[in-house]
């Protein structure tokens, strides 16, 4: 089983080094040659319009959104979700999204980068809190039925959410030591292998 | 849906500071003068922008005092773009610093392009919530940088010039000397804290980790797509380019094919085919040419 990282831009190489401290083989994507080889990716934290940018220069953003529509189990975690989310309320005009979570999201939903903040989560199936850093973060402002959410902040907003394979976060699981969620995406990836 | 809720935040933490700086890698900042300006870069993938009143290329051609940029001015480049907005201060200026905080930039840059305010010491990083980006040449001053709070570090490079060799000089210092303190044993790192000037449990920290403890960067001279590559297959994590966009013929395609490669920086097809038919890059001045050499300030 070989789990692909999206490595257009940004924190790529953090999720890498999770994933393999875990004990499992994940690979950059930066090709469709690529992204045929993997049977998970992870859509990492960068800059959303550029990764959008980059997605169809690159020719990706295509095969990638078919690949998603088969049912290919993917990550989002921050600018990821963006590109996840069914609906980007202030997006550029020319910004594309997958639509493989039925959530709308609003770009840099708490403020700038002096109001980024570390806290504390609580998440459904974890037994002791998870640290969580929030850099320029997204916030979900609204979430579909086939949605189930598995943190909220202290606001009671959405922090991570499911959508049948497909996972999404606010925040950064890769920028601290926690792996609990990567280690929850990539045990559930192997299970829908098994099936 | 869980009913418990987080516990507080904590804001301007290390972690938040340098995470930024982990968001930016493998991404193109573009220096910008005005709104318009910032749209371009923004339209071209931009990762962020460097707000300021006249690129490094003009502020060598008009001489005297280069300072912060006004303040309306950095508003207009917020208003007009999403991504994150840097902006530049003296060296030591520390005032300028909390001016700039006070505006909501994202990350400020205590850069050598600006005249330097003070000739000893350099700002307090640490006492900012803000981030803070400094310019080294080499791993002492890098770690000098570091220990007074700094969260990115960028190879200083001849900023205005259009000429890379500065940048990457400064970066295979700086990489060299990193993998030649891996390679020392502890009585060899006492010494290396000594010669390079720097924080001994810094030193101890690169030897153990083999990389500096923040995301290091590019800048100083890029001016073509070949440029960016270069420096990301030194060993850079992302790139600064200044003059090198909008000094040029074609700023929109130029600056575009810069990000793609950046990205792409490991693959000579991709390279080649974003290099064609961009027109003149900026005409820059060559290292020998230069009266002042911006890469001397800073301590």
């Amino acid at each position: 089983m070989t789990i692909g990282v999206l490595a257009l831009q940004g924190a790529f190489r953090a999720h890498i080094l999770a994933l393999r401290s875990l004990g499992y083989d994940a690979v950059e994507v930066r090709t469709p040659a690529q992204l045929a080889e993997v049977d998970a990716l992870v859509m990492p934290g960068g800059e959303s319009t550029t990764m959008s940018m980059l997605l169809e220069s690159s020719e990706l953003f295509e095969p990638l959104s078919a690949r998603l529509a088969e049912g290919m189990p993917a990550l989002g975690t921050c600018a990821g979700l963006i590109l996840l989310a069914a609906e980007i309320e202030d997006g550029r005009p020319d910004q594309r999204s997958f639509g493989a979570l039925d959530i709308s999201v609003q770009r840099n939903g708490y403020g700038r980068q002096i109001e980024s903040f570390e806290t504390e989560l609580h998440v459904e199936g974890f037994d002791s809190p998870m640290p969580a850093v929030f850099i320029r973060a997204p916030r979900v402002t609204r979430t579909g039925e086939s949605v189930e959410v598995l943190a909220t902040n202290d606001l009671g907003e959405p922090v991570i959410v499911r959508s049948g394979k497909v996972f999404g976060t606010a925040f950064h699981p890769e920028l601290s030591s926690d792996t609990r969620l990567h280690r929850l995406f990539a045990e559930s990836v192997a299970y829908w292998r098994s099936k | 849906m869980s009913d418990q809720s987080s516990t507080s935040r904590t804001t301007g933490t290390q972690l938040v500071k340098r995470g930024l700086a982990e968001m930016l890698k493998g991404g193109v900042i573009m220096d910008v003068v005005t709104p318009e300006q910032a749209k371009i870069a923004e339209d071209a993938g931009a990762v962020a922008v460097m707000a300021l009143e006249r690129v490094p290329a003009d502020i060598r051609v008009d001489g005297g005092v280069a300072r912060m940029s006004d303040p309306e001015m950095i508003d207009g480049i917020q208003a007009a773009v999403s991504i994150p907005v840097m902006a530049k201060a003296r060296i030591g200026h520390f005032v300028e610093a909390q001016i700039l905080e006070s505006l909501g930039v994202d990350y400020v840059d205590e850069s050598e392009v600006l005249t330097p305010a003070d000739e000893a010491h350099h700002i307090d990083k640490w006492a900012f919530k803000v981030p803070f980006v400094c310019g080294a040449t080499n791993l002492g001053e890098a770690l000098r940088r570091i220990s007074e709070g700094a969260c990115m570090i960028r190879s200083k490079g001849e900023a205005g010039t259009g000429d890379v060799v500065q940048a990457v000089r400064h970066l295979r210092s700086i990489l060299g000397d990193i993998k030649k303190v891996g390679q020392a044993d502890g009585p060899e790192l006492f010494d290396w804290a000594k010669k390079i000037q720097a924080p001994l449990p810094l030193v101890q920290e690169i030897a153990e980790t083999g990389e500096l403890p923040v995301p290091l960067f590019c800048a100083g001279g890029l001016a073509t797509p070949a440029d960016a590559a270069l420096a990301m297959q030194l060993g850079a994590q992302s790139v600064f380019v200044g003059s090198g966009i909008f000094k040029s013929d074609n700023p929109a395609p130029r600056a575009r094919a810069i990000v793609e490669a950046t990205t792409n920086f490991n693959d000579p097809s991709i390279l080649a085919k974003v290099s064609r038919g961009l027109g003149a890059p900026m005409t820059g001045i060559a290292m020998d040419e230069l009266d002042v050499q911006f890469e001397d300030r800073g301590w």
